[in-house]
């Protein structure tokens, strides 16, 4: 991953685990949301400053990835370049009934897994933020034969407000060059 | 013969009856990939995409790959991208610079203009071969128009202007800077490719001008995403259009396009909301465009398809789209998004933005076209289904000459404009001569509508 931190390790101490069992949970109870089609509750895990990124990923040379393999964000044509408002608009877009690739409405099983945190600020006894890796496997269901398995990585950049954590900061690395879907209608 | 024959028969154009056939038979995609893909041209890529000496981008014609490079002397080449010795990709990156093609299965090696410049213990193993017989196979010919790549595999298909007639015009419009400056478009990084289970031909016609199609929009139109939706603003586009004359213009080859006529006065209709810096970027464009072309400045882009498989976005979102043919029943889209080359920053950001969320598999304008696509190509297969052809008598005989555009004209809805992309892929398919493709043909309909209106 391209933004990947490249901070030291954290220590794995009862802290930690403490921490990371709060975004198993944060993550664990987002894809509930997502699957039960919960679309305007899953947009409250959002910051109002959310930042909800996909980029495209290309075939390069050995030795270019870090340069050339994702598209940028802020400067590339990306798959998703979200705010909270187009995200918000998306999820009202589904709640037409008249949005046509997602009606009548996909059935969509989101896994996560592999979830590690790999900073924290201001630290792991009294975290205010942190940044957590998972992978994720999606499966689409759609219409009678359509099926496609969405397959990669996130980084989520989880806030605490009020008391709660929500996520300011996605980046999603999707592990596909040429999309073998016909439409990005899922949320990941 | 009998083929040519059932091919004429299937396309029924001044009619308006299209067999479905077309658009899910076998031999109908074989026989498009020889006589459509491998005469007609076809768009690669574009050349801010390989600046310098050593850049290359890989495409697509047909179903085949290509690189499109750029030699030491800066001359441009589209190379089928498969070794002369067994046929292995020499090249496996989507973008990228290098001195040399080198054939991963058995190293032969390729220049950037193809030619065969290395062949491992040649001296030992190959008596006398001859390197020039075994270059890459290179595109019949090449052109580079305001920045866009063309390329063909037919000697003989006339030059691209030609080809292209009357349509360049509108094309133009999609390629032009803004304020009105010849050419100066570029691509922003990032190209989208993705895979639909579609013919190539439902997209193509849809660009061609399906105006009818509006209202399988209607749910990004409930929710609005234009320019100016964040102050609660239905829709998707920006208001550009709102005084002007919609005209459907089809013209010889099979291409056609949606554009429209302001009034004379030509006004700018403010779009962007908040954005100030978009709007004064957009406002300024069109007063400096106005200055520029005078008269021809009324002319406004929508949408357009340059037979067969390149289709274009005009203005917002100003995009170039290739359908590339899998099957008959997959096609594989690429979209490239253009800005010109010196747009600020801050509506590039804007630009980039709108371009995202209109566009391609995850657009909320254009995930509804892929729905339709998918499924109307699957539910035409039958073989009861396959009895019934499709409808294309929308304003039959509507058609008329608007003595300021060239082409077939229709101020009102229409599918003219499809019409007219099956009679050119009826050309191709029957094997019609480079004459009759291009020729100016009378259209029927265009008689018809002489005493009417
Ligand atoms: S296939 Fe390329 S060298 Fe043999
Ligand atoms: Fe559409």
């Amino acid at each position: 991953m391209t933004n990947a931190p490249t901070k030291e390790r954290l220590p794995r101490n009862l802290d930690y685990y403490d921490l990371k069992n709060q975004a198993e949970e944060f993550l664990y109870e987002e894809a509930e949301l997502l699957d039960q089609r919960h679309f305007r509750e899953w947009l409250d895990l959002f910051t109002e400053d959310l930042v909800y990124f996909m980029p495209i990923r290309r075939n390069v040379k050995f030795g270019e990835h870090s340069a050339r393999e994702n598209t940028r964000e802020e400067q590339d044509i990306n798959w998703f370049e979200e705010d909270k408002w187009t995200l918000s608009k998306r999820v009202e877009q589904i709640m037409t009934g008249v949005h046509w690739s997602e009606e009548p409405l996909s059935r969509v099983c989101h896994m996560v897994s592999n979830v590690q945190i790999v900073d924290v600020t201001p630290s792991l006894d009294a975290p205010s933020e942190m940044t957590v890796r998972s992978r994720f496997l999606i499966y689409q269901n759609r219409v009678e034969y359509e099926s496609y398995f969405f397959v990669g990585k996130r980084l989520d950049r989880l806030r605490k407000e009020n008391g709660m954590w929500k996520n300011a900061r996605r980046e999603i690395i999707l592990d596909q060059n040429v999309l073998l879907a016909k439409n990005l209608t899922v949320f990941f | 013969m009998e083929r040519v024959e059932s091919y004429a028969r299937m396309v029924d154009a001044d009619n308006g009856i299209i067999d479905r056939e077309i658009f899910t038979g076998e031999q109908v995609f074989a026989d498009e990939l020889e006589r459509v893909f491998a005469r007609a041209w076809l768009f690669i890529g574009h050349e801010s995409q390989i600046p310098n000496p050593g850049d290359f981008f890989s495409s697509r014609m047909g179903q085949e790959s290509v690189i499109l490079c750029r030699d030491r002397a800066h001359r441009i080449h589209v190379l089928l991208n498969s070794c002369r010795h067994r046929g292995m990709k020499v090249c496996l990156y989507d973008e990228g610079n290098t001195n040399t093609f080198t054939c991963p299965y058995h190293a032969w090696s390729y220049g950037l203009d193809g030619a065969l410049t290395g062949v491992p213990m040649q001296k030992a193993l190959y008596e006398d071969i001859d390197r020039a017989k075994w270059s890459l196979v290179e595109v019949a010919q090449m052109t580079n128009y305001k920045g866009t790549i063309w390329a063909t595999w037919d000697p003989e298909a006339p030059p691209l202007l030609e080809y292209l007639g009357d349509v360049k015009e509108h094309l133009d419009l999609a390629l032009d800077c803004r304020d009105g400056r010849e050419g100066g478009s570029v691509v922003f990084g990032g190209v989208q490719k993705w895979i639909v289970p579609s013919n190539w031909k439902f997209p193509a016609e849809n660009f061609a001008g399906d105006t009818y199609h509006n209202p399988s929009h209607r749910s990004v139109d409930m929710v609005g995403m234009g320019p100016n939706s964040q102050k609660g603003v239905q829709g998707r586009h920006d208001n550009r259009l709102s005084d002007a004359q919609h005209l459907w213009v089809s013209f010889p080859g099979g291409h056609a396009v949606h554009s429209a006529l302001k009034p004379e006065s030509n006004e700018y209709h403010p779009s962007f909301g908040d954005h100030t810096a978009v709007e004064d970027y957009f406002r300024d464009s069109h007063e400096k465009r106005k200055a520029r072309r005078g008269d021809k400045a009324r002319l406004q882009a929508f949408v357009g398809t340059i037979f067969p498989n390149t289709s274009y976005h005009g203005y917002l979102p100003r995009s170039i789209c290739v359908w590339h043919p899998h099957g008959p029943q997959t096609t594989e889209i690429w979209r490239f998004f253009l800005t010109d080359h010196d747009t600020p920053k801050d509506v590039n950001t804007y630009l980039r933005h709108h371009y995202m969320r209109y566009s391609g598999p995850a657009g909320m304008t254009e995930q509804d076209d892929m729905e339709n696509w998918n499924y109307a190509t699957a539910a035409s297969r039958g073989t009861i289904s396959k009895r019934y052809p499709f409808n294309y008598q929308q304003s039959l005989n509507k058609t008329q000459k608007n003595s300021a555009i060239p082409g077939c004209v229709s101020e009102q809805v229409t599918e003219q404009n499809a019409r007219a992309f099956y009679r050119g892929w009826r050309n191709y398919m029957t094997g019609a001569a480079w004459g009759d493709i291009c020729a100016e043909a009378p259209s029927p309909s265009l008689q018809a509508a002489a005493g009417d209106d």
